[in-house]
């Protein structure tokens, strides 16, 4: 689309081509709206609600990765109101996911003053560790439902359609075919979920033993025991 | 994963595959209905005939509250312990459905019979405090009557439901004569065509094929009938906004997944009036050129829906629905649809993902359903009162409709009455009515400590708020809206802070979990509500609560996370009033906790 549009984002006006996304037009005046699923090679699933800008006018606050800019409109990417949200979206996040692996999420919290025990007394998500193949394994107590993998998996880059989403609402959890093994689903082993993870929720099975104090040398047998059974 | 027995659902497969993935949700309730539950094998068998992915399968599968992905009981005994039935006692009536099954909630008997279940809001307020044994609702329900009929369940002896016959709808009153949209409930045999004509019936969609589509159109804004499912839209602009649309084809879908607590007013219609609803839908789809409509029916409702499926079948065989209907060039035909569980499917964007076989979770707006709703094509999408409405316009002009009852919110509307009142059921007035008039025509039954405007989604008002008038500037006048237009009358024996324990319980269980600000939020403020019933407070929580709550209004991707605190807020000021001092809620009569 040729046609452009005049927006004023935090008080800088800026001509954009009118199919860009708030999150593209504040980019060319220099703005970087926090984002955390948003991943350029992937859909945007809007779900972590971090790029939440005060549109004026508008209702509620509308997420930068997929609002559209529209002529005349006048965005606010940093208000109180749009910190506030923020803010206390990170510390729930904190009371809920093992983020020490996510320093860009981190990062984040600590630039709004994001209180990472605010909502400590809560409920954690826990999950035992999926060491089911010898390529990745799967700690979904660091996973936050970003939706990365289950897309790159999916329509965004392999179309292996191995995950899902399972259940709902505080228990939704990123699922196989009733919690089958990834040997036993369509997984492939392309990679692609553990390269566009932003947690550490999905990593290399050799990172991850050598983290747990498995030597170098000794890597080579700890992986046969994914080796298929004689009899299988 | 061991294979048991794997059920022959051929029939069902082969019924619905030529749907693909939008035969997703119909299948698994089917084959539920047959095999008591959804094992692997079974998913994996409607996954391959529907090239559905098996991991969505199990995705949609684990979404849905009525869906199983584990065994369960023979029976499944659901015990409504939401707002209007704690109000009528659900918590006592727990502890005997726990003692007469031998059961503890969300556990299964060890011979496999019985599965019991504290459940959110049936639907089935007028007959608080209820319980559905499988598809079957009774209430209310005495101690003795519990014990009496589930004695029979695990004795193996035949319960007393009327299985072909449908039960009574809810009652039904008009504070003018009798009534807009009740005149024919009650009066008319639901299951019959030719009564239906005979009272009327039709003359709307015959009125409306006199005319253009354009024209009809016109009506429906010229007589300013607004959304009745909760937010008020002007149906008259929704429904230029897709006639506009060039794309093909088109839908018209009836939202008949009301799940508000307190709310059943359109399971009234669905069930006394059923063809007004589809004679709504076909004047809508005549007017945006739809060929094609879907009414998408809450899973609980089955009285509702076995009503409306009759309804389709006879109005397909008078030529009311199909091609050429009336003689001239217009085909218009509908499908209907059941949900599984799941408050947010209501939301109008989820319904759609339901019908297409995905989880029930909400889109991002834009692009607006007129634009791209189901299946990607313009979508008118009415709720079953608003529907009901378009004949009356039609038949009596919209001039008609206009002058009745306020300018800013005319026509006929349906209150949803229960709680601590003598006489539960839908009330039909104008919207100028007070919520006085209408709390007293229900007839209290104690004094009244609160009065819960708009379901869970609402708002509580004080006894002395309840002089304003229903109508959209009246309620902001008191921080309230009318929503779904339930009425929940909350007692002077109520303990508040159980009542609003439910109220977080229900956001909490019905997030679909897709934003955070909802997962997260409805989640903490629950656990906030349970500690302060267990005397346990932080010199914070209001703060947090807050907080939280800016956080799920305003950016939560649905209605459902944007209103998710307001009943909590407004609560707060009984929560901390002097009647009830900090840490003092015990949860003597809450015995789920």
């Amino acid at each position: 689309m040729d046609r452009q549009v005049t927006v004023t984002i935090d008080g800088r006006q800026t001509s954009v081509p009118a199919d860009m996304t708030v999150l593209e037009a504040a980019a060319t005046v220099g703005l970087h709206v926090p984002r955390l699923c948003y991943h350029p090679r992937l859909t945007p699933p809007a779900v972590c609600r971090l790029c939440v800008v005060e549109w004026e006018g508008a209702r509620t606050l509308v997420p930068a990765c997929v609002a559209r800019v529209r002529d005349g409109a006048v965005i606010h990417t940093d208000s109180e109101r749009v910190r506030r949200a923020r803010r206390t979206i990170l510390e729930l996040l904190h009371s809920a996911v093992d983020l020490g692996e996510a320093p860009e999420i981190l990062a984040l919290g600590e630039a709004i003053g994001a209180d990472p025990h605010r909502f400590a007394d809560g409920e954690r998500r826990a999950f035992p560790v999926y060491e089911d193949n010898p390529f990745y394994v799967r700690d979904y107590d660091k996973c936050v439902l970003c939706w990365r993998c289950v897309q790159a998996c999916g329509d965004d880059m392999q179309f292996t359609y191995a995950l899902s989403l399972g259940r709902r609402g505080f228990h939704t959890h990123i699922a196989t075919f009733f919690g089958a093994p990834m040997p036993e689903t369509t997984c492939v082993f392309c990679g692609n979920c553990v390269g566009v993870c932003p947690t550490g929720a999905l990593k290399g099975l050799e990172e991850y033993l050598l983290e747990q104090g498995v030597p170098a040398e000794r890597l080579w047998e700890e992986k046969q025991r994914f080796r298929p059974s004689a009899e299988a | 994963m061991a294979h048991a027995h794997e059920p022959d659902v051929s029939d069902i497969l082969a019924r619905w595959r030529e749907h693909g993935r939008s035969g997703l949700l119909p299948c698994l309730i089917e084959a539920q209905e047959r095999h008591g539950w959804l094992s692997p094998a079974l998913c994996a068998q409607i996954g391959r005939a529907l090239r559905v992915p098996l991991a969505d399968v199990y995705g949609v599968a684990s979404f849905y509250s009525l869906l199983y992905t584990e065994p369960v009981g023979r029976y499944v005994v659901r015990l409504c312990d939401d707002v209007t039935c704690y109000g009528h006692g659900s918590a006592p009536l727990a502890d005997v459905c726990r003692a007469a099954l031998g059961v503890e909630p969300g556990q299964t008997s060890p011979d496999g019979l019985v599965t019991f279940e504290l459940h959110p809001c049936l639907g089935y307020c007028e007959r608080a405090p209820c319980l559905m044994i499988n598809a079957h609702v009774y209430g209310p329900l005495g101690a003795q009557g519990a014990q009496e009929l589930l004695g029979r369940l695990r004795a193996g002896e035949p319960l007393p439901h009327t299985a072909h016959a449908d039960p009574a709808p809810p009652p039904a009153f008009s504070l003018e004569g009798e009534g807009m949209l009740l005149a024919r409930v009650g009066r008319v045999d639901p299951s019959s065509l030719a009564d239906y004509e005979a009272h009327g019936g039709y003359l709307g969609l015959r009125e409306a094929l006199r005319r253009t589509p354009a024209q009809v159109v016109e009506a429906v804004k010229a007589s300013g009938l607004t959304g009745r499912g909760g937010a008020a839209f002007p149906t008259g602009i929704k429904w230029e906004s897709a006639a506009r649309q060039p794309a093909e084809p088109k839908y018209v879908v009836c939202n008949a997944d009301e799940s508000e607590p307190g709310t059943f007013k359109d399971r009234l219609l669905m069930e006394a009036d059923p063809f007004a609803v589809l004679e709504g839908m076909t004047i809508a789809a005549y007017a945006v050129g739809a060929s094609r409509g879907y009414i998408y029916v809450r899973g609980e409702f089955h009285a509702a829906h076995r009503r409306l499926a009759g309804a389709v079948a006879a109005a397909r065989e008078a030529g009311y629905l199909g091609e050429r209907i009336l003689g001239t060039d217009f085909t218009f035909d509908v499908e209907l649809r059941r949900g599984a569980g799941a408050y947010v499917c209501g939301e109008e964007t989820a319904l759609f993902e339901s019908i297409e076989g995905k989880r029930g979770m909400p889109r991002q707006k834009p692009p607006f359903p007129t634009e791209q709703g189901l299946f990607g094509r313009p979508t008118v999408i009415n709720n079953v009162e608003t529907l009901a409405n378009v004949p009356l316009i039609l038949a009596r002009g919209p001039a008609w409709f206009r002058s009745t009852g306020p300018q800013q919110a005319p026509g006929p509307k349906l209150f949803c009455l229960s709680g601590a009142v003598a006489r539960p059921g839908v009330y039909e007035a104008t919207m100028n009515v007070a919520l006085r008039e209408l709390v007293e025509r229900a007839i209290p039954r104690e004094e009244i400590r609160a009065v819960l405007v708009g379901g869970a989604a609402g708002t509580f008002l004080a006894p002395d708020q309840l002089d304003t008038p229903a109508t959209p500037d009246g309620l902001s006048t008191v921080g309230a809206a009318l929503g779904s237009g339930a009425l929940i009358v909350v007692g002077g024996s109520a303990d508040m802070l159980a009542v609003v324990e439910r109220i977080t319980r229900f956001f909490a269980h019905e997030s679909c979990g897709k934003c955070y600000p909802c997962q997260l939020g409805t989640y903490r403020q629950w656990e906030i509500v349970r500690r302060w019933q267990g005397g346990r407070r932080r010199p914070d929580d209001v703060e947090r609560l807050h907080d939280v709550a800016h956080a799920m209004r305003e950016a939560s991707i649905c209605g459902l996370g944007q209103t998710a605190a307001n009943a909590l807020l407004s609560a707060l000021a009984w929560l901390n009033g002097p009647e009830k001092p900090e840490g003092t809620h015990g949860s003597a009569g809450d015995g789920d906790h």
